[in-house]
């Protein structure tokens, strides 16, 4: 439906059974892992701080979205891939955490500030906007990735050209339902023309059967949207809003979010950052970002 | 009554005329269905690389993806396996306590059947998984789904349990009381083995509500069958397939639990024209 | 408590909502329910078949599946239609499966006998079913049918998720997540909402049932 590939009928697919086609796409295989972080050797941190507490037990449990294309998106075969696993790798590299010892732990958006409170989770890696409310419950190191909510349209449509050209139109916007993007659309269209559903994949599928007339969410979703949609969909690039991406950690752990800081920083210099971003969401898009201003601990 | 109640036997010209229409209704239907997939194949959603993966043995995902959807099949089961034997246990003590009750606090265990039921099974999940953890009782995700799966069930389980024993001729309870039994005896040791026999089949049908209920460990993110489905979607991007699988996966289980459910119902009643069927949770989509 | 009485506004256009969605699915239910149970006993094998198949897929399928393939297989087939009409439709689709047995197993509960003298007064199948057995069985279908329906008031809330929107659980979801109101209070309110329906449902439902009820 999204793709539009050409049919092989229903017969042909189970004579496939006999000839050992090779013909599944998205596969697993194809985006293998291209990304490896650098691993700290026996590094020391003072006792009784975070770090040093993770580096001894020798794991990190990291809170991500396992439905977000290019970001954090949980493979066929288990691995986790994106832009947002690459960033927790290099954090846990730092700690002398190889990836395969990070233990992945599912955190849908509404979920995050929850596990982070109750300890389900060391840090929060989500394409995790920081934003005052969430700063009250939770402390933010970071941002990592500076996005903007946008909106996706059909690659034919000119007559949505951002959020502004929505209010006297009768296009239906679909988002996820919890999301802060969604609350933003409602100041221009109403509710009964925002359709919400608990992922962006399923807005991208309406919007593929003209069930609505856009998609909203940051502007880094939307691409990874548009990648897997062979280009069916187009980002109208009009951004009407900051989404500073930053790594979720318990209130108050100062210790732990200058060190996430550092670890940021470091990576932007020795050029991990770049590359992380050129084999994860760098594939879809042209620019590759300059690692953000970070906000300081406290 | 059967269907054959309803109509004469038909004689030749009836049965003539009953063949054509059942001909004419069979290639309405057919057509129907084939225009179903005609469409499918027109949107491409018959094309190899939507099933290959589902159904292909020899295809590189087809390991992957049935070894994803089997661990959250086995969730699945495992958080209904749960459900189902706490809502049991604590059914069963509702129940005894409804009965046995004084007065002056039935209307309270009354209260919390009624408001338990009265409330959707989706909203008692979603409150174990987000309130549960707000008021200070860490559950992981499982036992949370486990928690509001038991939470609706408890008391359906409870209303099958006090119908099975409502149901029990009066006089196996006066008997009991008669050789100088106890009312906690006469309920443990006459009363209950026998209503537990006569709601047997109930039970089971009530485990296919539960197994279908455990479905909604999606809306709180729990690894269980359709949610794994959904990570498996946004790797192969085929949402009519997998989903597709999901339903048969889903229906061929459930039909198989309906199955023995009349079995062990009909089993259970041969030979006991007494025995009353108590009102089945099951048959109202609860 | 304070959610409840700022947001009350929210509250009240979700049970509106609700109430909508249960009412156009409760009349399209009823009506298909019906004409599958008569399907069901027809004596075309054909309809039969159909009917059994329908029942068998739509008791043993979760709604979360029934409601997926509304809202996206429907579109593919060239079906469009809002994603309120596509909820009403796969919630009533859904609970037709139990509507059409409790309709099945109350003309069941009609002697045979009365079928029988319909049948030797010269009525065909229609006539039959449609002027003897079905105005009989309607006081045995009733108690079930009222479970039924009120089993669908609740499963209502699933629908939400489907892009339905605006309904009383989905206001929920939102009070507590995207406006990061206390979950507590917001979910009991919820709870509420959906008391203030059945519970009243449920005795009007005991009613009617004692109105109706007939030693036989």
């Amino acid at each position: 439906m999204r793709t539009g590939k050409p049919t092989v009928a229903a017969l042909a697919a189970v004579t496939g059974l006999l000839l050992t086609a090779c013909g599944g796409g998205g596969g697993s295989t194809e985006d293998s892992k291209e990304f490896t972080a650098p691993v700290a050797e026996n590094p020391s941190f003072e006792e009784g701080t975070t770090m040093a507490h993770l580096a001894e037990q020798g794991t990190i449990t990291v809170g991500t979205k396992y439905d977000q294309p290019l970001f954090a998106l949980k493979g066929l075969d288990g691995e986790m891939r994106g832009f947002d696993v690459a960033i927790a790798e290099i954090i846990a590299g730092r700690l002398g955490i190889p990836a395969d010892r990070i233990n992945w732990q599912e955190t849908p958006s509404k979920d995050r500030e929850k596990y982070i409170r109750d300890g389900t989770v060391d840090m929060v890696v989500a394409t995790y906007t920081i934003n005052d409310k969430r700063d009250e419950r939770v402390d933010f190191a970071g941002p990592y990735y500076q996005a903007g909510q946008d909106l996706m349209v059909r690659a034919d449509n000119e007559s949505i050209t951002g959020p502004e050209s929505l209010r006297d139109s009768d296009a239906e916007v679909c988002s996820a339902h919890g999301s802060t993007p969604s609350e933003r659309i409602r100041e221009y269209v109403d509710n009964s023309r925002l359709v919400l559903f608990d992922s962006y994949s399923k807005c991208a599928d309406a919007l593929s059967n003209g069930q609505v007339q856009a998609v909203t969410t940051d502007d880094a979703i939307l691409m990874g949207l548009v990648s897997e949609s062979d280009n069916e969909f187009k980002v109208v690039g009009e951004t009407f809003s900051e989404e500073p991406y930053g790594v979720g950690i318990l209130e108050g752990d100062v210790d732990f979010c200058e060190f996430v800081n550092k670890s940021l920083r470091i990576a932007a210099k020795e050029g991990t950052y770049q590359q992380a971003w050129n084999a994860t969401a760098g594939r879809v898009s042209d620019r590759t970002p300059e690692l953000p201003e970070l906000r300081s601990c406290s | 009554m059967t269907g054959s109640v309803l109509y004469e036997a038909p004689g030749p010209r009836a049965r003539r005329r009953a063949r054509h229409a059942s001909v004419v209704t069979a290639l309405l239907l057919l057509g129907a269905l084939g225009w179903v997939i005609h469409r499918f194949a027109a949107e491409g959603e018959l094309a190899y690389e939507k099933w290959g993966a589902l159904i292909d043995p020899t295809n590189e995902n087809f390991g992957p993806l049935w070894t994803l959807l089997g661990g959250g099949l086995a969730n699945t089961l495992l958080a209904a396996g749960w459900a189902i034997l706490l809502s049991l246990v604590i059914g069963t003590v509702l129940a005894l306590t409804r009965i046995t009750a004084a007065a002056w606090y039935r209307w309270a265990v009354v209260g919390v059947i009624e408001l338990l039921r009265g409330t959707p099974v989706v909203v008692l999940i979603f409150f174990s998984a987000q309130a549960l953890p707000a008021l200070g009782l860490n559950v992981s995700l499982m036992w949370a789904l486990v928690i509001g799966l038991t939470a609706y069930n408890c008391v359906i389980i409870a209303e099958i349990v006090r119908a099975g024993i409502t149901a029990l001729p009066l006089g196996q309870s006066e008997a009991a009381y008669a050789v100088g039994m106890r009312r906690h005896r006469v309920l443990l040791h006459v009363l209950l083995p026998q209503a537990f026999r006569a709601m047997l089949p109930a039970l089971i049908s009530q485990l296919v509500v539960v197994l279908k209920d455990t479905s909604l460990g999606v809306t709180i993110s729990y690894a269980e069958f359709v949610q794994r489905g959904e990570i498996a979607i946004e790797n192969l991007d085929n949402q009519i397939q997998v989903y597709l699988a999901l339903g048969v996966v889903f229906i061929l289980i459930n039909y198989t639990l309906s199955r023995i459910a009349v079995h062990t119902e009909r089993i259970l009643s041969r030979g006991r024209s007494a025995a009353r069927e108590p009102e089945s949770a099951a048959a109202t989509g609860d | 408590m304070q959610v409840l009485i700022a947001n009350h506004g929210a509250y009240l256009s979700g049970i509106a909502t609700t109430l909508w969605l249960c009412l156009y699915s409760g009349v399209l239910t009823l009506v298909v329910g019906t004409v599958i149970a008569g399907f069901r006993v027809s004596p075309l094998t054909p309809l039969r078949a159909f009917g059994t198949a329908w029942v068998t897929v739509f008791r043993n399928c979760p709604l979360v599946v029934v409601l997926f393939f509304m809202a996206f297989a429907l579109p593919v087939l060239g079906l469009n239609a809002s994603y309120f009409v596509f909820g009403t439709v796969g919630l009533a689709l859904y609970t037709s499966a139990f509507v059409c047995e409790a309709i099945r197993s109350g003309i069941n509960s009609v002697p045979a006998g009365q079928a029988e003298a319909a049948r030797s007064i010269g009525l065909g199948f229609t006539q039959t079913l449609g002027l003897v057995i079905l105005p009989q069985a309607v006081r045995s279908i009733i108690p079930p049918l009222g479970s039924v329906l009120i089993a669908m008031i609740k499963n209502s809330a699933i629908a939400g998720a489907f892009g339905v929107g605006g309904d009383l659980y989905m206001t929920g979801t939102r009070l507590s997540s995207a406006q990061g109101e206390a979950v507590v209070p917001v979910l009991i309110g919820v709870a509420l909402g959906y008391l203030i329906i059945t519970i009243p449902a449920g005795l009007l439902l005991g009613y009617v049932e004692r109105k109706v009820a007939i030693a036989r």
